[in-house]
Protein backbone atom coordinates (compact mmCIF):
# COMPACT_ATOMS: atom_id res chain seq x y z
CA UNK A 1 0.00 0.00 0.00
CA UNK A 2 1.51 3.40 -1.09
CA UNK A 3 1.71 6.32 2.13
CA UNK A 4 -0.46 8.63 -0.01
CA UNK A 5 1.24 11.43 2.13
CA UNK A 6 4.50 10.73 0.40
CA UNK A 7 3.73 11.49 -3.04
CA UNK A 8 4.84 14.30 -5.14
CA UNK A 9 1.99 16.44 -7.16
CA UNK A 10 2.91 14.94 -10.38
CA UNK A 11 2.79 11.32 -9.24
CA UNK A 12 -0.75 12.09 -7.04
CA UNK A 13 -2.05 13.65 -10.50
CA UNK A 14 -1.38 10.42 -12.47
CA UNK A 15 -2.97 7.79 -9.87
CA UNK A 16 -6.03 10.12 -9.39
CA UNK A 17 -6.42 9.93 -13.30
CA UNK A 18 -6.12 5.90 -13.19
CA UNK A 19 -8.56 6.04 -10.06
CA UNK A 20 -5.91 4.25 -8.25
CA UNK A 21 -7.63 6.18 -4.87
CA UNK A 22 -9.93 9.19 -4.80
CA UNK A 23 -9.24 12.70 -3.57
CA UNK A 24 -11.49 12.59 -0.97
CA UNK A 25 -9.04 9.54 0.42
CA UNK A 26 -5.91 11.57 -0.53
CA UNK A 27 -7.63 14.23 1.89
CA UNK A 28 -8.31 11.60 4.63
CA UNK A 29 -4.95 10.88 4.58
CA UNK A 30 -3.18 14.08 5.16
CA UNK A 31 -5.68 14.42 7.67
CA UNK A 32 -4.72 11.46 9.52
CA UNK A 33 -1.22 12.15 9.46
CA UNK A 34 -2.00 15.97 10.74
CA UNK A 35 -3.86 14.65 13.73
CA UNK A 36 -0.66 12.42 14.55
CA UNK A 37 1.95 14.62 13.89
CA UNK A 38 0.87 18.07 14.62
CA UNK A 39 -0.16 18.03 18.37
CA UNK A 40 4.15 17.93 17.78
CA UNK A 41 4.72 19.78 15.33
CA UNK A 42 2.20 22.33 15.55
CA UNK A 43 3.03 24.26 11.78
CA UNK A 44 -0.74 24.88 11.87
CA UNK A 45 -3.01 27.93 13.22
CA UNK A 46 -6.60 26.41 12.21
CA UNK A 47 -8.23 23.64 9.73
CA UNK A 48 -10.44 24.11 7.48
CA UNK A 49 -12.97 21.00 7.63
CA UNK A 50 -15.97 22.51 5.66
CA UNK A 51 -13.69 23.42 2.57
CA UNK A 52 -11.11 20.57 2.64
CA UNK A 53 -14.78 18.49 2.07
CA UNK A 54 -16.78 19.95 -0.07
CA UNK A 55 -13.41 20.93 -2.54
CA UNK A 56 -12.12 17.23 -1.98
CA UNK A 57 -16.36 16.36 -3.33
CA UNK A 58 -15.61 18.79 -6.41
CA UNK A 59 -12.40 17.19 -7.41
CA UNK A 60 -13.58 13.82 -7.44
CA UNK A 61 -16.44 15.06 -9.80
CA UNK A 62 -13.73 16.60 -11.56
CA UNK A 63 -11.96 13.61 -11.91
CA UNK A 64 -15.17 11.54 -12.98
CA UNK A 65 -15.47 13.87 -15.68
CA UNK A 66 -12.14 13.70 -17.07
CA UNK A 67 -11.21 17.72 -16.16
CA UNK A 68 -8.11 17.23 -14.89
CA UNK A 69 -5.26 19.88 -14.43
CA UNK A 70 -2.29 18.97 -12.15
CA UNK A 71 -3.19 19.99 -8.80
CA UNK A 72 -6.95 18.48 -9.05
CA UNK A 73 -7.37 17.39 -5.83
CA UNK A 74 -4.00 18.23 -4.32
CA UNK A 75 -4.06 19.37 -0.36
CA UNK A 76 -2.89 22.40 0.53
CA UNK A 77 -1.58 24.49 3.51
CA UNK A 78 -1.78 28.35 3.19
CA UNK A 79 0.36 30.63 5.52
CA UNK A 80 -2.29 33.11 7.85
CA UNK A 81 -1.60 35.99 5.92
CA UNK A 82 -3.31 35.32 2.31
CA UNK A 83 -7.09 36.03 2.76
CA UNK A 84 -9.85 33.08 2.55
CA UNK A 85 -13.34 34.39 2.75
CA UNK A 86 -14.97 33.31 5.88
CA UNK A 87 -11.80 31.18 7.20
CA UNK A 88 -10.22 32.93 10.29
CA UNK A 89 -7.49 34.68 8.98
CA UNK A 90 -5.29 36.75 11.49
CA UNK A 91 -1.26 36.99 10.14
CA UNK A 92 -0.38 35.52 13.06
CA UNK A 93 -1.42 38.14 14.99
CA UNK A 94 -3.68 38.45 18.03
CA UNK A 95 -4.79 41.93 16.95
CA UNK A 96 -6.48 39.83 13.99
CA UNK A 97 -7.86 37.77 16.16
CA UNK A 98 -10.99 36.61 14.90
CA UNK A 99 -11.22 37.94 11.07
CA UNK A 100 -13.04 36.49 8.65
CA UNK A 101 -11.89 38.39 5.33
CA UNK A 102 -14.92 38.97 3.08
CA UNK A 103 -13.05 37.71 0.24
CA UNK A 104 -10.31 35.75 -1.24
CA UNK A 105 -7.47 36.49 -2.64
CA UNK A 106 -5.88 35.86 -5.71
CA UNK A 107 -3.08 33.54 -5.53
CA UNK A 108 -5.13 31.32 -3.53
CA UNK A 109 -8.21 31.56 -5.70
CA UNK A 110 -6.72 30.50 -8.92
CA UNK A 111 -4.94 27.36 -7.10
CA UNK A 112 -8.65 26.87 -5.81
CA UNK A 113 -10.05 27.43 -9.25
CA UNK A 114 -7.20 24.72 -10.58
CA UNK A 115 -8.37 22.13 -8.02
CA UNK A 116 -6.48 22.58 -5.15
CA UNK A 117 -7.94 21.50 -1.64
CA UNK A 118 -7.36 23.14 1.55
CA UNK A 119 -7.15 21.72 4.69
CA UNK A 120 -5.81 25.07 6.71
CA UNK A 121 -4.14 27.94 7.75
CA UNK A 122 -0.47 27.73 9.07
CA UNK A 123 1.79 29.49 11.77
CA UNK A 124 3.87 32.21 11.12
CA UNK A 125 5.95 35.15 12.41
CA UNK A 126 3.53 38.11 13.17
CA UNK A 127 3.26 40.03 10.05
CA UNK A 128 5.27 37.84 8.43
CA UNK A 129 8.30 39.48 10.52
CA UNK A 130 10.79 36.98 11.34
CA UNK A 131 12.78 34.42 10.75
CA UNK A 132 11.85 31.31 13.27
CA UNK A 133 7.84 31.55 13.27
CA UNK A 134 8.59 32.04 16.99
CA UNK A 135 7.33 35.36 16.61
CA UNK A 136 3.63 34.11 15.97
CA UNK A 137 1.04 35.69 18.03
CA UNK A 138 -0.07 32.00 18.74
CA UNK A 139 2.81 29.08 19.32
CA UNK A 140 6.22 28.26 18.00
CA UNK A 141 6.26 25.47 15.07
CA UNK A 142 8.76 23.05 15.37
CA UNK A 143 10.99 22.03 13.16
CA UNK A 144 10.22 18.59 11.62
CA UNK A 145 13.66 17.06 11.73
CA UNK A 146 14.56 18.16 15.50
CA UNK A 147 11.83 18.96 17.32
CA UNK A 148 13.47 21.32 20.11
CA UNK A 149 14.67 23.55 16.54
CA UNK A 150 13.18 26.15 14.95
CA UNK A 151 11.50 25.74 11.10
CA UNK A 152 12.83 28.91 9.97
CA UNK A 153 10.09 31.84 9.25
CA UNK A 154 8.31 33.81 8.52
CA UNK A 155 6.60 31.10 6.87
CA UNK A 156 7.72 28.28 8.95
CA UNK A 157 4.38 26.85 9.53
CA UNK A 158 3.86 26.09 5.43
CA UNK A 159 7.57 24.78 5.48
CA UNK A 160 7.12 22.28 8.37
CA UNK A 161 3.56 21.57 7.01
CA UNK A 162 4.92 20.13 3.81
CA UNK A 163 8.08 19.17 5.44
CA UNK A 164 6.12 16.54 8.18
CA UNK A 165 4.27 15.29 4.56
CA UNK A 166 0.95 16.86 6.39
CA UNK A 167 0.39 18.82 2.86
CA UNK A 168 1.66 18.31 -0.27
CA UNK A 169 1.87 21.78 -1.32
CA UNK A 170 2.04 25.25 0.59
CA UNK A 171 1.46 29.32 0.22
CA UNK A 172 4.26 30.88 1.70
CA UNK A 173 5.06 34.99 1.30
CA UNK A 174 8.46 36.15 0.77
CA UNK A 175 10.08 39.80 1.76
CA UNK A 176 13.20 38.90 2.63
CA UNK A 177 13.72 35.00 2.59
CA UNK A 178 10.39 34.25 4.17
CA UNK A 179 9.67 31.31 1.78
CA UNK A 180 13.47 30.59 1.19
CA UNK A 181 14.69 30.26 4.53
CA UNK A 182 12.43 28.09 6.12
CA UNK A 183 12.51 25.42 3.16
CA UNK A 184 16.33 25.45 3.63
CA UNK A 185 15.66 24.67 7.36
CA UNK A 186 13.05 21.78 6.77
CA UNK A 187 14.70 20.37 4.24
CA UNK A 188 11.92 21.44 1.08
CA UNK A 189 11.79 23.07 -2.04
CA UNK A 190 10.85 27.10 -1.92
CA UNK A 191 10.07 30.07 -4.03
CA UNK A 192 9.97 33.51 -4.50
CA UNK A 193 8.96 34.21 -7.83
CA UNK A 194 9.89 37.98 -9.57
CA UNK A 195 8.40 40.84 -8.35
CA UNK A 196 5.13 41.76 -10.05
CA UNK A 197 4.28 37.66 -11.29
CA UNK A 198 2.18 36.86 -8.54
CA UNK A 199 -0.83 39.24 -7.59
CA UNK A 200 -0.64 40.29 -3.97
CA UNK A 201 -4.35 40.71 -4.01
CA UNK A 202 -5.86 39.97 -0.94
CA UNK A 203 -2.36 39.25 1.19
CA UNK A 204 -1.93 41.42 4.20
CA UNK A 205 0.49 43.54 3.43
CA UNK A 206 3.92 43.96 5.57
CA UNK A 207 6.52 45.66 3.06
CA UNK A 208 4.42 46.42 -0.41
CA UNK A 209 7.81 46.95 -2.23
CA UNK A 210 9.24 43.62 -1.56
CA UNK A 211 6.21 40.85 -0.81
CA UNK A 212 5.67 38.20 -2.78
CA UNK A 213 3.68 35.33 -3.07
CA UNK A 214 5.31 31.62 -3.75
CA UNK A 215 4.85 27.69 -3.30
CA UNK A 216 6.60 25.16 -0.99
CA UNK A 217 6.98 21.10 -2.53
CA UNK A 218 8.73 18.63 -1.95
CA UNK A 219 9.97 18.60 -5.43
CA UNK A 220 11.30 21.13 -7.98
CA UNK A 221 8.44 20.47 -10.27
CA UNK A 222 5.57 20.64 -7.95
CA UNK A 223 6.81 23.90 -7.14
CA UNK A 224 6.57 24.78 -10.43
CA UNK A 225 3.01 23.83 -10.95
CA UNK A 226 1.76 25.56 -8.39
CA UNK A 227 3.70 29.28 -9.63
CA UNK A 228 2.67 28.44 -12.84
CA UNK A 229 -1.05 28.18 -11.84
CA UNK A 230 -0.57 31.39 -10.29
CA UNK A 231 1.51 33.53 -11.75
CA UNK A 232 -0.10 36.42 -14.23
CA UNK A 233 -1.95 39.86 -14.36
CA UNK A 234 -4.46 40.41 -12.20
CA UNK A 235 -6.39 43.60 -12.53
CA UNK A 236 -7.15 43.37 -8.57
CA UNK A 237 -3.04 44.18 -8.26
CA UNK A 238 -1.54 47.06 -10.54
CA UNK A 239 2.04 45.80 -9.90
CA UNK A 240 1.19 42.41 -11.37
CA UNK A 241 2.87 41.67 -14.57
CA UNK A 242 1.56 40.38 -18.13
CA UNK A 243 4.46 38.72 -18.49
CA UNK A 244 4.05 35.61 -20.69
CA UNK A 245 3.67 32.93 -18.16
CA UNK A 246 6.15 30.77 -19.16
CA UNK A 247 7.86 29.47 -15.55
CA UNK A 248 7.99 25.70 -17.11
CA UNK A 249 9.77 26.70 -20.65
CA UNK A 250 13.01 24.46 -20.90
CA UNK A 251 12.61 23.32 -17.48
CA UNK A 252 14.19 19.86 -18.51
CA UNK A 253 16.43 21.45 -20.70
CA UNK A 254 19.94 20.64 -18.26
CA UNK A 255 22.78 23.34 -17.28
CA UNK A 256 24.93 21.80 -20.12
CA UNK A 257 27.08 25.07 -21.12
CA UNK A 258 25.32 27.08 -18.60
CA UNK A 259 27.11 29.77 -16.45
CA UNK A 260 26.75 29.85 -13.10
CA UNK A 261 28.24 32.46 -10.78
CA UNK A 262 29.17 32.38 -7.20
CA UNK A 263 29.54 35.59 -5.75
CA UNK A 264 32.40 35.52 -3.35
CA UNK A 265 30.65 37.57 -0.53
CA UNK A 266 27.67 35.24 -0.61
CA UNK A 267 30.19 31.92 -0.54
CA UNK A 268 32.42 33.24 2.38
CA UNK A 269 29.60 34.94 4.03
CA UNK A 270 30.13 36.16 7.91
CA UNK A 271 28.65 33.00 10.13
CA UNK A 272 28.22 30.35 7.50
CA UNK A 273 28.87 26.75 9.29
CA UNK A 274 31.18 24.71 7.79
CA UNK A 275 28.87 22.31 7.25
CA UNK A 276 26.85 24.00 4.95
CA UNK A 277 29.93 25.56 3.05
CA UNK A 278 31.10 21.63 2.42
CA UNK A 279 27.33 20.96 1.02
CA UNK A 280 27.47 23.76 -1.07
CA UNK A 281 30.75 23.24 -2.13
CA UNK A 282 29.39 19.48 -3.04
CA UNK A 283 26.52 21.11 -5.32
CA UNK A 284 29.20 23.32 -7.39
CA UNK A 285 30.86 20.42 -7.99
CA UNK A 286 27.59 18.43 -8.87
CA UNK A 287 26.81 21.33 -11.44
CA UNK A 288 30.60 21.50 -12.93
CA UNK A 289 29.92 17.38 -13.39
CA UNK A 290 26.88 18.26 -14.64
CA UNK A 291 28.15 20.16 -17.76
CA UNK A 292 28.22 23.92 -16.06
CA UNK A 293 30.47 26.52 -15.59
CA UNK A 294 31.32 28.10 -12.45
CA UNK A 295 32.00 31.78 -12.79
CA UNK A 296 32.89 34.08 -10.12
CA UNK A 297 30.81 37.02 -9.76
CA UNK A 298 30.89 39.75 -7.36
CA UNK A 299 28.14 41.79 -5.21
CA UNK A 300 30.18 44.20 -4.04
CA UNK A 301 27.46 45.89 -1.51
CA UNK A 302 26.42 42.93 0.59
CA UNK A 303 27.68 43.66 3.61
CA UNK A 304 25.53 46.72 3.13
CA UNK A 305 22.25 44.88 2.18
CA UNK A 306 20.55 44.19 5.84
CA UNK A 307 20.73 48.09 7.13
CA UNK A 308 18.76 49.09 3.66
CA UNK A 309 16.28 45.94 4.26
CA UNK A 310 15.94 46.99 7.40
CA UNK A 311 15.05 50.55 7.02
CA UNK A 312 12.81 49.62 3.87
CA UNK A 313 11.06 46.97 5.24
CA UNK A 314 10.40 48.45 8.90
CA UNK A 315 9.61 52.04 7.03
CA UNK A 316 6.85 50.34 4.83
CA UNK A 317 5.35 48.11 7.60
CA UNK A 318 5.02 51.35 9.94
CA UNK A 319 2.73 52.90 6.97
CA UNK A 320 1.47 49.54 6.04
CA UNK A 321 -0.14 48.52 9.46
CA UNK A 322 -1.21 52.04 10.75
CA UNK A 323 -4.52 50.11 9.80
CA UNK A 324 -4.67 48.14 12.61
CA UNK A 325 -6.38 50.71 15.21
CA UNK A 326 -9.09 48.84 16.49
CA UNK A 327 -11.95 50.63 14.39
CA UNK A 328 -13.13 48.50 11.27
CA UNK A 329 -11.68 44.75 12.45
CA UNK A 330 -9.85 42.70 15.05
CA UNK A 331 -8.97 43.63 18.37
CA UNK A 332 -10.13 46.72 20.16
CA UNK A 333 -9.65 47.64 23.66
CA UNK A 334 -13.25 48.60 25.70
CA UNK A 335 -13.05 51.47 27.47
CA UNK A 336 -11.03 54.03 25.70
CA UNK A 337 -11.84 57.41 26.67
CA UNK A 338 -11.14 59.34 23.34
CA UNK A 339 -10.08 58.24 19.64
CA UNK A 340 -6.01 58.09 20.16
CA UNK A 341 -6.14 56.43 23.24
CA UNK A 342 -8.61 53.83 21.43
CA UNK A 343 -5.64 53.84 18.92
CA UNK A 344 -2.62 53.42 21.08
CA UNK A 345 -3.69 51.14 23.44
CA UNK A 346 -5.11 48.77 20.68
CA UNK A 347 -1.73 48.87 19.45
CA UNK A 348 0.19 48.32 22.24
CA UNK A 349 -2.06 45.38 23.40
CA UNK A 350 -2.76 43.88 19.71
CA UNK A 351 1.00 43.80 18.42
CA UNK A 352 3.84 41.64 19.99
CA UNK A 353 7.33 42.95 20.25
CA UNK A 354 8.80 42.31 16.68
CA UNK A 355 6.06 44.13 14.97
CA UNK A 356 6.39 47.17 17.53
CA UNK A 357 10.10 46.86 17.22
CA UNK A 358 9.89 47.36 13.56
CA UNK A 359 6.72 49.76 13.64
CA UNK A 360 8.72 52.27 16.21
CA UNK A 361 11.90 51.78 13.43
CA UNK A 362 9.71 52.34 10.33
CA UNK A 363 7.91 55.40 11.93
CA UNK A 364 12.16 56.84 13.60
CA UNK A 365 13.37 56.52 9.80
CA UNK A 366 10.27 58.14 7.85
CA UNK A 367 10.27 61.21 10.64
CA UNK A 368 10.76 64.03 9.95
CA UNK A 369 14.75 65.30 10.29
CA UNK A 370 15.76 61.72 9.63
CA UNK A 371 13.74 60.71 6.23
CA UNK A 372 17.26 61.81 4.18
CA UNK A 373 19.66 60.04 6.31
CA UNK A 374 17.60 56.75 6.63
CA UNK A 375 15.15 56.08 4.27
CA UNK A 376 15.78 57.94 1.09
CA UNK A 377 19.59 56.81 1.81
CA UNK A 378 18.90 53.41 1.82
CA UNK A 379 16.85 53.57 -1.57
CA UNK A 380 19.57 54.59 -3.10
CA UNK A 381 21.70 51.66 -1.75
CA UNK A 382 18.94 49.53 -2.71
CA UNK A 383 20.06 50.82 -6.31
CA UNK A 384 23.39 50.07 -5.65
CA UNK A 385 22.43 46.32 -4.38
CA UNK A 386 20.29 46.12 -7.92
CA UNK A 387 23.01 47.21 -9.91
CA UNK A 388 25.53 44.49 -8.22
CA UNK A 389 23.13 41.76 -10.13
CA UNK A 390 22.69 43.47 -13.14
CA UNK A 391 26.71 43.29 -13.18
CA UNK A 392 26.54 39.60 -12.09
CA UNK A 393 24.36 38.54 -14.44
CA UNK A 394 26.17 39.97 -17.42
CA UNK A 395 28.65 37.33 -16.29
CA UNK A 396 26.03 34.63 -15.39
CA UNK A 397 22.62 33.00 -16.24
CA UNK A 398 21.71 32.40 -12.22
CA UNK A 399 23.66 32.81 -9.14
CA UNK A 400 23.94 29.93 -6.59
CA UNK A 401 25.14 29.95 -2.81
CA UNK A 402 23.83 28.74 0.43
CA UNK A 403 19.88 29.83 1.21
CA UNK A 404 21.13 30.14 5.18
CA UNK A 405 23.96 31.07 6.43
CA UNK A 406 23.28 27.96 9.17
CA UNK A 407 21.19 25.12 9.88
CA UNK A 408 18.05 25.18 11.74
CA UNK A 409 18.66 26.99 15.09
CA UNK A 410 17.09 26.02 18.86
CA UNK A 411 13.91 27.43 20.00
CA UNK A 412 15.08 30.67 21.68
CA UNK A 413 18.43 30.72 20.96
CA UNK A 414 18.31 34.04 19.23
CA UNK A 415 15.31 35.62 20.56
CA UNK A 416 16.51 37.82 22.63
CA UNK A 417 18.85 39.44 20.51
CA UNK A 418 17.06 40.73 17.12
CA UNK A 419 20.21 41.91 15.08
CA UNK A 420 22.04 38.15 14.93
CA UNK A 421 17.87 36.63 13.93
CA UNK A 422 18.00 39.73 11.16
CA UNK A 423 21.59 37.90 9.97
CA UNK A 424 19.75 34.94 9.12
CA UNK A 425 18.28 36.72 5.94
CA UNK A 426 21.39 37.84 4.78
CA UNK A 427 21.74 35.73 1.63
CA UNK A 428 17.84 36.20 0.77
CA UNK A 429 16.76 39.69 1.06
CA UNK A 430 18.81 40.82 -1.93
CA UNK A 431 16.53 38.88 -3.82
CA UNK A 432 13.82 41.22 -2.63
CA UNK A 433 15.45 44.29 -2.89
CA UNK A 434 16.36 44.03 -6.45
CA UNK A 435 13.43 41.87 -7.52
CA UNK A 436 14.61 38.62 -8.58
CA UNK A 437 13.08 35.42 -8.55
CA UNK A 438 15.01 32.41 -5.86
CA UNK A 439 14.58 29.26 -5.33
CA UNK A 440 15.69 27.12 -2.30
CA UNK A 441 15.64 23.55 -2.81
CA UNK A 442 17.40 20.35 -0.23
CA UNK A 443 21.29 20.21 -1.07
CA UNK A 444 22.23 17.85 1.90
CA UNK A 445 22.42 18.08 5.55
CA UNK A 446 24.95 18.97 7.94
CA UNK A 447 24.99 17.28 11.93
CA UNK A 448 21.63 15.33 10.36
CA UNK A 449 19.80 19.35 9.89
CA UNK A 450 18.74 19.88 6.29
CA UNK A 451 21.05 22.35 4.11
CA UNK A 452 19.13 24.82 1.03
CA UNK A 453 20.80 25.81 -1.91
CA UNK A 454 19.67 28.77 -3.33
CA UNK A 455 19.77 29.67 -6.89
CA UNK A 456 18.84 33.38 -7.91
CA UNK A 457 17.95 34.39 -11.28
CA UNK A 458 17.41 37.40 -12.76
CA UNK A 459 14.22 39.05 -13.28
CA UNK A 460 11.04 37.02 -15.03
CA UNK A 461 13.68 34.19 -15.71
CA UNK A 462 11.45 31.64 -12.83
CA UNK A 463 12.30 29.62 -15.91
CA UNK A 464 15.79 29.62 -15.37
CA UNK A 465 16.06 29.62 -11.85
CA UNK A 466 13.73 26.44 -12.07
CA UNK A 467 16.02 24.36 -14.66
CA UNK A 468 18.59 25.21 -12.95
CA UNK A 469 17.22 23.85 -9.33
CA UNK A 470 15.93 20.45 -11.78
CA UNK A 471 19.14 19.98 -12.85
CA UNK A 472 20.23 20.24 -9.54
CA UNK A 473 17.92 17.90 -8.31
CA UNK A 474 18.40 15.00 -10.84
CA UNK A 475 22.37 15.78 -10.69
CA UNK A 476 22.55 14.91 -6.83
CA UNK A 477 19.80 12.63 -6.50
CA UNK A 478 19.15 14.78 -3.57
CA UNK A 479 15.35 15.19 -2.87
CA UNK A 480 12.56 16.29 0.08
CA UNK A 481 12.88 13.37 2.47
CA UNK A 482 10.05 12.88 5.18
CA UNK A 483 12.13 13.51 8.43
CA UNK A 484 13.05 10.61 10.21
CA UNK A 485 12.62 12.08 13.60
CA UNK A 486 8.98 11.55 12.39
CA UNK A 487 9.13 8.31 11.54
CA UNK A 488 8.46 6.27 14.39
CA UNK A 489 4.88 8.21 14.61
CA UNK A 490 3.43 7.09 12.08
CA UNK B 1 23.47 57.74 17.72
CA UNK B 2 21.62 56.12 20.19
CA UNK B 3 18.13 57.28 20.64
CA UNK B 4 16.85 59.20 23.98
CA UNK B 5 14.10 58.69 25.79
CA UNK B 6 12.52 62.04 24.90
CA UNK B 7 12.37 60.32 21.36
CA UNK B 8 11.30 57.32 21.97
CA UNK B 9 8.52 59.22 23.25
CA UNK B 10 8.23 61.14 20.16
CA UNK B 11 8.24 58.10 17.69
CA UNK B 12 5.79 56.75 20.19
CA UNK B 13 3.47 59.06 19.19
CA UNK B 14 3.69 59.34 15.65
CA UNK B 15 3.21 55.55 15.56
CA UNK B 16 -0.15 55.60 17.69
CA UNK B 17 1.80 53.08 20.50
CA UNK B 18 0.99 53.27 24.35
CA UNK B 19 4.28 52.92 26.25
CA UNK B 20 3.74 50.59 29.43
CA UNK B 21 6.56 50.59 32.43
CA UNK B 22 9.87 49.60 30.41
CA UNK B 23 8.68 50.16 27.16
CA UNK B 24 11.09 53.94 26.71
CA UNK B 25 14.28 51.61 28.16
CA UNK B 26 13.22 49.09 26.03
CA UNK B 27 13.16 50.68 22.47
CA UNK B 28 16.06 53.49 23.16
CA UNK B 29 17.98 50.08 23.50
CA UNK B 30 17.10 47.95 20.82
CA UNK B 31 16.33 50.99 18.21
CA UNK B 32 20.00 51.71 19.57
CA UNK B 33 22.09 48.70 18.59
CA UNK B 34 19.97 48.41 14.99
CA UNK B 35 20.55 51.69 14.15
CA UNK B 36 24.46 50.90 15.15
CA UNK B 37 24.08 47.90 12.17
CA UNK B 38 22.35 50.82 10.11
CA UNK B 39 24.95 53.79 10.28
CA UNK B 40 27.10 52.07 8.18
CA UNK B 41 24.64 52.73 5.00
CA UNK B 42 26.69 56.69 5.57
CA UNK B 43 30.02 55.37 4.52
CA UNK B 44 28.72 55.02 1.23
CA UNK B 45 29.15 57.65 -1.38
CA UNK B 46 25.50 57.96 -2.80
CA UNK B 47 25.21 61.65 -4.19
CA UNK B 48 24.74 60.58 -7.43
CA UNK B 49 22.76 57.55 -7.47
CA UNK B 50 19.17 57.67 -7.98
CA UNK B 51 16.56 55.74 -5.09
CA UNK B 52 15.11 52.88 -5.66
CA UNK B 53 11.28 52.97 -4.70
CA UNK B 54 10.29 50.24 -6.22
CA UNK B 55 11.37 47.57 -9.25
CA UNK B 56 8.23 47.08 -11.03
CA UNK B 57 8.32 47.72 -14.68
CA UNK B 58 4.79 48.48 -15.02
CA UNK B 59 4.04 52.13 -14.41
CA UNK B 60 0.87 53.97 -14.20
CA UNK B 61 -1.25 50.97 -14.37
CA UNK B 62 -5.10 52.57 -15.93
CA UNK B 63 -8.63 50.93 -15.91
CA UNK B 64 -12.07 51.76 -17.36
CA UNK B 65 -13.60 53.94 -14.54
CA UNK B 66 -17.20 51.68 -14.25
CA UNK B 67 -18.90 50.93 -11.58
CA UNK B 68 -18.01 47.20 -10.20
CA UNK B 69 -19.91 45.04 -7.31
CA UNK B 70 -18.44 45.62 -3.78
CA UNK B 71 -18.76 44.79 -0.63
CA UNK B 72 -22.15 45.28 0.80
CA UNK B 73 -22.57 47.95 4.22
CA UNK B 74 -23.80 44.62 6.16
CA UNK B 75 -20.14 42.40 4.88
CA UNK B 76 -17.63 45.65 5.30
CA UNK B 77 -18.93 45.89 8.79
CA UNK B 78 -19.22 42.02 9.71
CA UNK B 79 -15.62 42.06 11.13
CA UNK B 80 -16.32 45.59 13.11
CA UNK B 81 -15.33 45.82 16.93
CA UNK B 82 -18.28 47.81 17.50
CA UNK B 83 -21.00 49.43 14.73
CA UNK B 84 -23.91 51.20 15.09
CA UNK B 85 -27.18 52.76 12.48
CA UNK B 86 -24.58 51.04 9.48
CA UNK B 87 -21.85 53.21 10.73
CA UNK B 88 -18.35 51.81 12.71
CA UNK B 89 -18.46 52.83 16.04
CA UNK B 90 -15.94 55.12 17.89
CA UNK B 91 -14.96 57.25 21.18
CA UNK B 92 -15.73 60.71 20.63
CA UNK B 93 -12.90 62.78 19.05
CA UNK B 94 -14.02 65.93 19.95
CA UNK B 95 -14.27 67.19 23.61
CA UNK B 96 -18.00 68.62 24.60
CA UNK B 97 -18.37 72.69 24.38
Amino acid sequence: MIDLTELTVKETARLLRLRSFSASELVTAHVERIERLDRRVKAFLRFTPELWEKQAEEADRRIVRGDLGPLVGIPMAVKDVLCVRGVETTAGSQILRGFKPPYTGTAVSRLFEAGAVMLGVTNCDEFAMGSSTENSGYHPTHNPWDLDRVPGGSSGGSAAAVSAAEAMIALGTDTGGSIRQPAALCGVVGMKPTYGRVSRYGLIAFASSLDQIGPFARSVEDAAIVLEAMAGRDPLDATSSDRPNDVLRDFDAGVKGMRLGVPREYYEVQGIEPGVKAAIDKAIKAFRDAGAEIVDVALPHTDYGLAAYYIIAPAECSSNLARFDGVRYGMSIEDAQNITELYMRTRREGFGTEVRRRVMLGTYALSSGYYDAYYLKAQKVRTLIKRDFDTAFEKCDAIISATSPTVAFPIGSKTQDPLSMYLCDVLTLGGNLAGLPGISVPCGFSNDLPVGLQILAPQWRENTALRVARAYEVASGVKAEVPSPLSGEV
Amino acid sequence: MPLSKAEVRHVAMLARLALEPGDEEFYADQLSGILAHIDRLQQLDTESIPPTAQVVEVANTLREDVPRPCLSQAEALANAPAAVDGFFRVPSIQEEA
